[in-house]
């Protein structure tokens, strides 16, 4: 299969990006050392290439009636001009797809949605059209670029007019970047500050070299998707495919604060509301390594010498130099400290549970998906 | 691409350095590279029994775990512990503190089947096609 490239494919091959597939899409996993990486976007910043990630618009007098019926946020709270995190279920409460809404107004929404899941997006939400809409795939129309880490705001604000410190976290505007009309977004998928940039990919690779050029001073690093992954992991966020998925609900997921029951109609409401009622069977915790090991995607996790689970997501973390993981657990087995094994290729390893975040940062800072709702 | 020419070379990207009946080994330059940073390090215990083709450790990096393979066998008479603590080192010196187990060779003809650096930098050339991943 041939793997689709984003505008920055030749960007990424001169400065030494390792590619790899990453849900179809020919990506840069690392340019040399995920730990570099990583440590640059937590203390400076770094620049990461996300256009595999999919937009969906929805346009039309219904626009919002539409986006209120397939995701389970509330679209009505917003403002125009924020953004917002949220997840497109099934009528058995669980995941299509887990997204970040952004409101133009009433009549015009975006979606961001996951790379590996933009076609079954784009066919569930038109599947389930109502009303005087148009749902557009506009995967193809943008580039995306994250900027993130303490230093993004110092960075970007070299390049635009708009006065970067007045727009607040999950909030976004129109502006040029770089001589360039640009959806500017404070968001991102790391536990830092920082902005993604949705803009015409004919011009991301002028921007980004503009991004590097600026942000010298700061140190900026180009970070791949080895570091995206790590950094979302100290954050315990949820990934699509990993912690999230068809089998998978938001009560088990800590997700529960992008369920807005009161809203009105949605699809998975009702599934919903009873699961609450009977409370999880199951929830995502996080837990590190106690012995001498790595947890990796897919180990058996055991409990009182029973296999009962399987690690979502694991590996080092390199802010904290620990050794960590997501899993989900019975809610009997989820209090902190509850010792577990992890099954590390034919040996059980000890582990326990820990708080979540991993990660946290011990100055105040402009807030995160985790933080919000 | 560092290839030095004092050493032997395997299909697993494993280097090889022999003096009389003890052959030591770890991973190249080229295999270094394509692990990124190594943050772990697992070797055998001394005394353990290898056979030629058997995995006797892992590296791993952030993303990825990845077995060593010795391409002869023989008794595992060191181990390189200060990896434990510090695995960057196969990264930052592989041919040198990065080195990763000390054997003694059971049968010197198992020597035979490993690449000269001429050869193992062709074969490093035909791996690294640009659309490997």
């Amino acid at each position: 299969m041939t793997l689709k490239r984003t505008s920055l494919n030749a960007t990424h091959q001169r400065l030494g990006g390792r590619m790899v597939d990453f849900a179809g899409w020919e990506m840069p996993v690392h340019y040399g050392s995920t730990l570099r990486e990583h440590l640059a976007v937590r203390s400076t910043v770094g620049i990461f290439d996300v256009s595999h990630m999919g937009e969906i618009e929805i346009r039309g007098k219904d626009a919002l009636s539409m986006a209120q019926k397939v995701t389970s946020n509330d679209v009505q709270s917003l403002q125009d001009g924020q953004a917002q995190y949220s997840a497109i279920l099934y009528p058995e409460g669980t995941f299509v797809d887990d997204i970040v809404l952004y409101r133009f107004h009433s009549e015009h929404l975006l979606l961001c949605v996951n790379a590996a899941n933009r076609e079954k997006d784009f066919q569930w939400i038109s599947q389930h059209q109502e009303g005087q809409v148009d749902i557009l795939d506009r995967g193809d129309a943008y580039a995306q670029l994250a900027l993130q880490g303490p230093q993004a705001e110092a960075v970007l604000q070299q390049l635009t007019e708009i006065d970067l410190s007045s727009l607040r976290s999950y909030w976004f505007t129109r502006g040029d970047v770089d001589g360039v009309d640009s959806l500017i977004s404070r968001t991102g998928y790391t536990g830092e500050d920082g902005f993604e940039l949705y803009l015409p990919p004919e011009n991301a690779p002028a921007i980004w070299d503009s991004l590097l050029t600026v942000g010298r001073p700061q140190q900026i690093t180009p970070a791949g998707l080895a570091a995206r992954n790590t950094l979302r992991l100290e954050m315990a966020y949820s990934l699509y495919g990993h912690e999230i998925d068809q089998t998978t609900n938001p009560w088990q997921a800590n997700l529960g604060w992008i369920v807005k029951l009161e809203k009105g109609d949605f699809i998975g409401k009702e599934n919903l509301q009873r699961l609450r009622e009977k409370g999880p069977d199951r929830r995502l915790v996080g837990f590190e390594m106690v012995d001498r090991g790595i947890a990796r995607d897919h180990y058996p996790v055991w409990v009182d010498g029973k296999q009962i689970s399987e690690v979502t997501s694991g590996s080092p973390s390199p802010s904290l130099k620990k050794h960590v993981g997501l899993t989900y657990l019975p809610v009997q087995y989820t209090a902190v400290d509850q010792p577990l094994e992890v099954e590390v290729r034919g040996r059980h390893l000890k582990a326990k549970v820990v708080p979540t975040p991993f990660y946290k940062k011990t100055f105040p800072r402009v807030d995160s998906p985790g933080h919000l709702g | 691409m560092n290839i030095p020419e004092n050493l032997l070379y395997s299909k697993e990207h494993e280097w090889l350095s022999r003096e009389g009946e003890v052959v030591t080994i770890g991973v190249s330059d080229f295999a270094q590279k394509e692990l990124g940073d190594v943050v772990f390090v697992e070797l055998p215990e001394v005394g353990h029994s290898l056979s030629a083709q058997d995995a006797f450790g892992s590296l791993e990096s952030v993303k990825a775990v990845s077995e060593a393979f010795t391409p002869v066998g023989g008794e595992v008479t060191e181990v390189n512990e200060s990896l434990l603590d510090a695995p960057d080192k196969v990264n930052e010196d592989p041919y040198g503190e990065g080195w990763m187990i000390r054997l003694r060779l059971e049968d010197a003809s198992q020597m035979d089947n490993l690449m000269s650096p001429e050869e193992y930098l062709k074969y490093t050339q035909e791996e690294s096609s640009p659309d490997d991943a």
